[in-house]
């Protein structure tokens, strides 16, 4: 293992404890106000200073980050489920049912996949809660994102259902159901675990995305893509450089996510 | 031979198309929140004026309904009226599409001509000092949110389609590194090394050649990728787009720009992909 792989795990590993631990490491609660220190620099009380409401940063950075650290795999496990269902069906069965899901999928693959998203959670009724925003947001991120994952899967299943052993199973009168449970599935959960690993930090950049233009997770629950929004106002940015802590935490914690899976990644493409 | 198969490739555009625009309206029929009008929360408006505005949204509940009705005014040329900024959808394109086509036709352009030759030696040369340089940059870049780049692009006094350049350059670099290592990695190609060849001669007869089918498709994806980055990037950038205009659509629960939109961009993103592919199949035949 290379040392930055080895960096990369470590940095990863304390950032999931901190944020789990959320409820005893941070300073305050993420909603809580000091009105009397709107804006206030680093100081021993707040580590990365308040924002303009008075809420203490590090707090909102450590709950916004285990919002899209805890469900953005949570979306990358929906995603990959929805496309292991179709793929590997798609792959192992073969037929019109893999022409009909490769169409499925290059429909699906010729809308650019933020637009889909963008419409669809613009459409979310007004007075929707915090909560139900955050869960609606990750779980359209699962819901929308199967389709290139799919067709890998659809090719791997394909693969194998082509293979010699799985074609001297069949000879031996291995019923399909076996065939796909004890023979096939075992044998793509290398892909599997590929596209799971792979889907993670798309999940959480498109939420970043989804969250600058106002449409990701509501207040006050903070998320990385509403912390972003800060970074609107660029004069106070640059007065404040400690303000720039949410989009270093996101690109840290995504390169991380690239080096560690990076071998995944390649045998994901 | 391609030229027989024509007919049944745009069939199947066509039909693609069809079923993608109607994709597109069920999804945005069904989402949660459909229906509801922040109009009908004004307190000046009048009960039947609020009566009129569920009635035009009951109009639009029967999704085929809606769908055939749009197909048959699209056959006319009428792509109907946003109901947020009160105007023909087929203006709103006239004045925006060219602009967003423009950023993206830019933004892809110096996206590949930054990526591609920053992947090109490593066709050549495998230093590890450059692999780590050029990774890193284009993994940096990789892990910035689209609206973040734009943002950037804005302090910076930059162009959108610069930053649509930035979000378009790592995927290309990332994936036509792979590729053109993988060719620079076959046998002709290392035994025209042994025999002392140029190696500008290496990579524009053995290398490329080799590798531009897959290079073709990957020009096609990045038509795509460069419109996705365009609409988070537009909007932030108040660029007059039509990225900017689905963003405003999105929030104004404008479904007859979004239908319209999903149709405009299924319709741009799929004659890339075809024309790439169609391009790649011709570049492969020649080898053959």
């Amino acid at each position: 293992m290379s040392r930055a792989r080895l960096i990369a795990i470590v940095f990863l590993a304390i950032t999931f404890s901190a944020v789990l631990l959320a409820d005893f490491v941070a300073p305050a609660p993420y909603a809580k106000q000091f009105r009397e220190v709107p804006n206030a620099a680093p100081s021993a009380e707040h580590l990365l200073g308040t924002d303009d409401l008075g809420r203490d940063s590090l707090s909102r950075l450590l709950y916004g980050s285990r919002v899209s650290l805890l469900l953005a795999p949570a979306a990358a496990l929906l995603t990959t489920l929805i496309a292991a269902c179709i793929g590997g069906l798609a792959g192992y069965l073969g037929g019109w049912f893999e022409r009909a899901a490769l169409a499925a999928t290059d429909l699906s693959l010729s809308l650019p996949w933020l637009f889909l998203l963008l419409a669809v959670r613009a459409l979310l009724p007004l007075n929707v809660s915090p909560i139900a925003s955050v869960t609606i947001t990750f779980a359209l991120l699962g819901a929308l994102g199967w389709s290139s994952s799919g067709r890998i899967i659809c090719s791997g299943a394909r693969s194998i259902r082509q293979s010699d052993f799985v074609l001297q199973a069949q000879a031996l009168g291995i019923s399909p159901h076996r065939l796909l449970l004890r023979q096939v599935l075992p044998n793509l959960k290398p892909v599997l675990a590929a596209q799971f690993w792979t889907s993670i930090p798309i999940f959480i950049i498109a939420e970043a995305n989804l969250g600058i233009l106002g449409l990701g997770v509501a207040e006050p629950l903070p998320s990385w893509g509403n912390l972003l929004r800060g970074l609107e106002n660029w004069p106070e940015v640059k007065a404040n450089p400690w303000k720039l802590a949410p989009i270093l935490m996101l690109v840290a914690v995504v390169s991380c996510f690239q080096l560690v899976f990076q071998k995944r990644e390649e045998l994901a493409s | 031979m391609w030229l027989r198969a024509l007919p049944k490739h745009l069939l199947r555009l066509a039909l693609t198309i069809l079923l993608g625009g109607l994709l597109g309206a069920t999804l945005v029929r069904f989402a949660p929140g459909f229906g509801v009008d922040e109009r009908e929360l004004d307190s000046r408006l009048s009960t039947q004026s609020i009566h009129v505005l569920r009635q035009s949204q009951a109009s639009q509940r029967d999704i085929l309904g809606y769908y055939r009705a749009y197909l048959q005014g699209l056959f006319r040329g009428d792509l109907g009226v946003s109901t947020s900024l009160g105007r023909p959808v087929a203006r709103l394109f006239a004045e925006r599409l060219p602009a967003t086509l423009r950023n993206v036709a830019v933004g892809v352009a110096a996206g590949w001509l930054f990526g591609f030759f920053l992947a090109l030696p490593m066709a050549l040369s495998r230093r590890r000092s450059y692999e780590v340089a050029t990774a890193g940059l284009s993994g940096m870049f990789l892990c910035l949110p689209a609206a973040v780049l734009g943002l950037g692009m804005v302090y910076a006094g930059g162009a959108a389609a610069m930053a649509i350049a930035l979000v378009v350059f790592p995927r290309i670099f990332h994936y036509s590194r792979n590729i053109l290592t993988h060719a620079s990695e076959r046998p002709h190609v290392l035994a025209a090394h042994a025999r002392g060849l140029q190696p500008a001669r290496i990579v524009v007869w053995h290398i490329l050649p080799n590798a531009a089918p897959l290079l073709f498709a990957l020009m096609g994806i990045s038509v795509s990728i460069a419109l996705g980055a365009a609409i988070p990037i537009e909007a932030i950038c108040d660029y007059p787009g039509v990225g900017q205009l689905t963003w405003l659509a999105a929030l104004n629960r404008d479904l007859p720009v979004l239908v319209n939109i999903t149709l405009l961009i299924m319709i741009i993103t799929l004659t890339a992909n075809s024309v790439s592919d169609l391009l790649g199949q011709a570049v492969a035949r020649q080898r053959i």
